[in-house]
């Protein structure tokens, strides 16, 4: 077997795990990035909207600093994220995207003057200010007080991979794309890289690294439906999860876009909403102002994917043979903001839907989207568990999020969190020596071995993976999307099981498996994806309260009092089924719960002793992360 | 009611780690219906029918570059591809020129890496200079946009299977190349100066190997304007080696940047 050695080692190479290998290789550390696809083709490459940062340049992001930044972010997390992390993020962001400004990314800039824009489908005017003139503007985003989403076009995704991606090449990062990780080596103490698998010869390789990062970002193909790639599997998560140490936090926290298309549920941007954009019922019929009067079309995701399952449930959504859905009106925007800022969506719309949104409605329901739960890490990024070890990005449960993200913050967190935990794992290495034990090599090399010969020779029994795989993803539709209930999620979670069960009886059904074959791919993912899935169905089940895109209709009100926490959910070796432990959601609350100012909701509070709602002494807020 | 059509996917087949391999063309037969992309048919051929056949598929939105294949004949995404705009009989080979992994997977990820790093694919600036307390340095919307036209290629190798000349010559650098220069030349954050571009594309496996086809442009799912991009480093990379020659005043009166269609 073929074994590298590097310095860090980066399973994914999407924004995150690009961010992060910058950071390492400009430091002079030999850095390596695995990927399952080239770079640029990272489901990054496929986020539209923007990132939030601060900057307050466009007019009407007038007055923004960190500090409305921070608190939007809390509220948006329903007080379910670490303030801690929320105030690095907060504070660092408008740092970040100045500096990939500086490597090349051409962000859309202010023009000075009079402009018309929209807001809940009505024109306005506002006036650009001179001397902001060429600095990077903003558009609006749900749940914020200020235009803060610095963007480029509905391409903000695409062009920042490519600027870091230049960066990696630059910097001599070493990229092995189509290699999926399979298994972490670790001693039960220190992480030392990965056992990875060629997905050119289906041979496999070891990586040996003095640290290693997780960004392999999300796993929203735990669902049949969601707007993720189809790399989106959960592979590093799982990696992380099976080591029996390292835990998923807040896995049951799942984002419900409200803009997923039908029926091929590709995601239009939130910027479509963000640029004026409103949402309508069967009778075309704007009617999100009635649920939300305030911030209508613009609340926070889950708040609006709610209302639209509401609506529909009233009998108000559009039939179709796909399913009822809603429709999203941009047509009022004209031809040349939506062919040109809104250029992606255009596309998507003609291409996949044959919809012209400058004359037609778009076809959208809810859509899962985003996972907020992931690999728990400390502030520094580093895993909980195994020392070593880190997570970056959507893969990562930093916890910025909390119960619900705002758009974007998520594509934000990438490049901030990546800045910032890469410096950290720059420290790590440099006060590092690790002893790279060939016991621990060959420990994860035969489990891998043996899967692989267990599905390869049919030894343990003849289910296919792709029936597995297909009766989990209805499982999590059934019983565990937006609104949830004790019944359905038990429901759910002893169909998960059995089902984990049966996938321990898998064999390859395909004829010609020479070298590499797609189906054992997915087969050594589907046991693994099994148990996020679990994850998600225990935690919301046990979490007995509603917060964020956490919706129980048995427990409707927010419980401060018993859940003003976060879920660590464990896969020790052997079990059939998560072991759940909880703690604080934040170390101290410098913004203490409150009320949202939209959703509605009731909330059952807690006293939270004095010193647990500011900072800590020697702490200054303003400049804390920077 | 319609009755939905039958339809006959021919693919290309072949395994080369497989020593037994013979590459082949092998049918499949699915039933269409409202929406079916080639993804979606793919998928299906996959799970219902055989699940060894190797595609690449990722965002499945047009927006990856994943799955570029020939179509009927013609280079395209296989994702935004609608089998109604396809007759019953759908013929699927593998893009040409990029390196074959199986059936209709082929390696263009360690292409573009290649020739990112013989263009040196990245912006020449001072990464040490960056000031985190400054503010960021101004541009022009205008020229933002105009960057980012260019920076929307998403390397799915459809131009570069479209291409003549790459097809006879396995070193030329092809149309994605070119517009990827193309967009640091525009940008005024990278301090290149005429000449080092010149040492990096003025050559026959830069822009003086295209033959002039064009095919390039008439297969690019993003539609970026690849023969503009061409003809602006040309006339720069021309009017740079006669320098000597022409007259000052008349040399700058032929540099821009602008599409050469535009007036001078």
């Amino acid at each position: 077997m073929q074994i590298f050695h590097t310095d860090l080692l980066c399973i994914g190479a999407g924004l995150a795990g690009e961010r992060v290998a910058v950071e390492a290789a400009m430091a002079g550390f030999q850095t390596m990035c695995l990927s399952l696809v080239p770079p640029r083709r990272s489901h990054s490459s496929a986020a539209q909207g923007g990132m939030q940062a601060a900057l307050g340049n466009a007019i009407m992001g007038d007055g923004d600093c960190p500090d409305i930044h921070f608190a939007d972010t809390v509220k948006g997390s329903d007080w379910g994220c670490d303030q801690e992390v929320a105030r690095i993020y907060a504070n660092t962001a408008p740092i970040v995207m100045r500096e990939v400004a500086h490597w090349g990314v051409p962000w859309n800039r202010v023009v000075a003057g009079t402009h018309t824009y929209y807001k809940g489908g009505k024109p306005f005017e506002a006036e650009e200010k001179a001397e902001k003139h060429g600095l990077i503007h903003a558009r609006a985003f749900g749940g914020t007080a200020k235009w803060r989403t610095c963007y480029t076009a509905d391409g903000t995704g695409r062009s920042v991979l490519n600027t870091l991606d230049t960066k990696c090449l630059q910097y001599g990062v070493g990229v092995h794309d189509r290699t999926q990780a399979e298994a972490l080596i670790h001693d039960g103490e220190n992480c030392i890289g990965c056992i990875a698998r060629c997905l050119r010869t289906g041979e496999l390789r070891a990586y040996y690294a003095k640290a290693t990062l997780i960004a392999t970002g999300g796993y929203g193909r735990i669902y049949k439906a969601s707007t993720n790639a189809v790399i989106c599997d959960g592979g590093g998560q799982i990696c992380a999860l099976d080591t029996g140490l390292v835990p998923m936090g807040n896995a049951e926290a799942v984002q419900f876009h409200p803009t997923g298309t039908v029926p091929t549920d590709i995601l239009v941007t939130e910027g479509c909403r963000g640029d004026g954009g409103t949402l309508l019922d069967v009778n075309e019929y704007r009617f999100m102002p009635d649920y939300e009067p305030e911030k209508a079309e613009l609340a926070s995701r889950d708040v609006v994917a709610r209302r639209m399952t509401e609506h529909i449930a009233k009998g108000n959504g559009v039939k179709s043979p796909y399913g009822e859905h809603l429709w999203l009106d941009i047509r009022h925007l004209g031809e040349k903001h939506i062919t040109t800022k809104l250029r992606e969506v255009y596309d998507i719309c003609t291409n996949f839907l044959g919809v012209n949104p400058i004359h037609d409605l778009i076809p959208v329901r809810p859509t899962q989207h985003y996972s907020m739960g992931g690999i728990k890490t400390d502030l520094n990024g580093a895993a909980y568990g195994l020392k070593g070890l880190y997570s970056a990005g959507e893969a990562a449960c930093w916890d910025l999020h909390g119960f619900n993200r705002l758009g974007g913050n998520s594509l934000g967190e990438t490049v901030v969190a990546g800045r910032y935990v890469g410096k950290k794992i720059v420290e790590f290495l440099k006060g590092h020596s690790v002893d790279f034990k060939d016991g621990a090599l060959n420990d994860a090399r035969r489990k891998v071995e043996t899967r692989i010969e267990d599905l390869r020779t049919g030894r343990k029994g003849r289910e296919s993976a792709i029936d597995v795989r297909n009766e989990m993803q209805n499982i999590m539709m059934d019983y565990v999307g937006i609104f949830r209930d004790g019944k359905e999620l038990q429901t759910a979670v002893d169909k998960l099981e059995v089902l984990y069960e049966r996938s321990g009886r898998m064999c390859l059904q395909g004829s010609s498996n020479k070298g590499f074959s797609p189906e054992m791919s997915l087969a050594l993912r589907v046991p693994g994806m099994i148990k996020l899935a679990q994850c998600t169905a225990y935690g919301a089940m046990m979490r007995t309260e509603s917060r964020g895109a956490h919706t129980r209709r048995d427990f409707p009100e927010r419980n401060d009092r018993d859940w003003l926490n976060r879920t660590l959910a464990y896969w020790k070796e052997g079990a059939t089924m998560p072991e759940l432990q909880y703690e604080d959601a934040s170390p101290y609350f410098e913004m203490p719960p409150g009320d949202r100012g939209y959703g509605g909701g009731q909330t059952i509070p807690n006293e939270l002793p004095e010193e647990r709602l500011r900072m800590p002494e020697g702490r200054d807020k303003d400049t804390f992360g920077k | 009611m319609k009755q939905n059509r039958k339809l006959h996917l021919k693919i290309f087949r072949h395994n080369p780690l497989d020593p037994d391999s013979v590459p082949h063309m092998q049918s499949f037969y699915i039933t269409e219906y409202d929406s079916m992309t080639l993804f979606i048919a793919l998928m299906q051929i996959r799970e219902e029918q055989d699940p060894s056949l190797k595609f690449d598929f990722c965002c499945r939105a047009g927006i990856c570059g994943s799955c570029g294949m020939v179509i009927n004949g013609r280079p395209g995404l296989a994702c935004h591809t609608q089998t109604k705009d396809l007759p019953e009989e759908i013929t699927l080979h593998p893009l040409p020129v990029f390196k074959l992994l199986g059936d209709l997977s082929v390696d263009t990820g360690t292409w573009y890496r290649n020739v990112g790093a013989r263009i040196e694919a990245w912006v020449h600036g001072n990464d040490g200079a960056f000031d985190a307390e400054a503010e960021e340095a101004r541009m022009e919307n205008g020229l933002a946009e105009q960057i980012f036209e260019l920076d929307r290629c998403i390397e799915c190798g459809c131009c570069i299977a479209a291409c003549g000349t790459a097809r006879m010559r396995e070193d030329f650098m092809g149309a994605a190349t070119i517009n990827r220069i193309a967009r640091f030349y525009l940008d005024p954050r990278d301090e290149r100066s005429d000449d080092e571009y010149y040492d990096v594309i003025g050559n026959d496996q830069g822009v003086f190997g295209c033959m002039g086809l064009l095919g390039c442009e008439d297969v690019c799912p993003k539609s970026i304007p690849l023969q503009d991009q061409l003809g602006i480093m040309r006339r720069m990379l021309a009017l740079n080696s006669v320098k000597g020659i022409l007259p000052k005043r008349v040399l700058e009166k032929l540099k821009h940047k602008r599409p050469c269609h535009e007036n001078h």
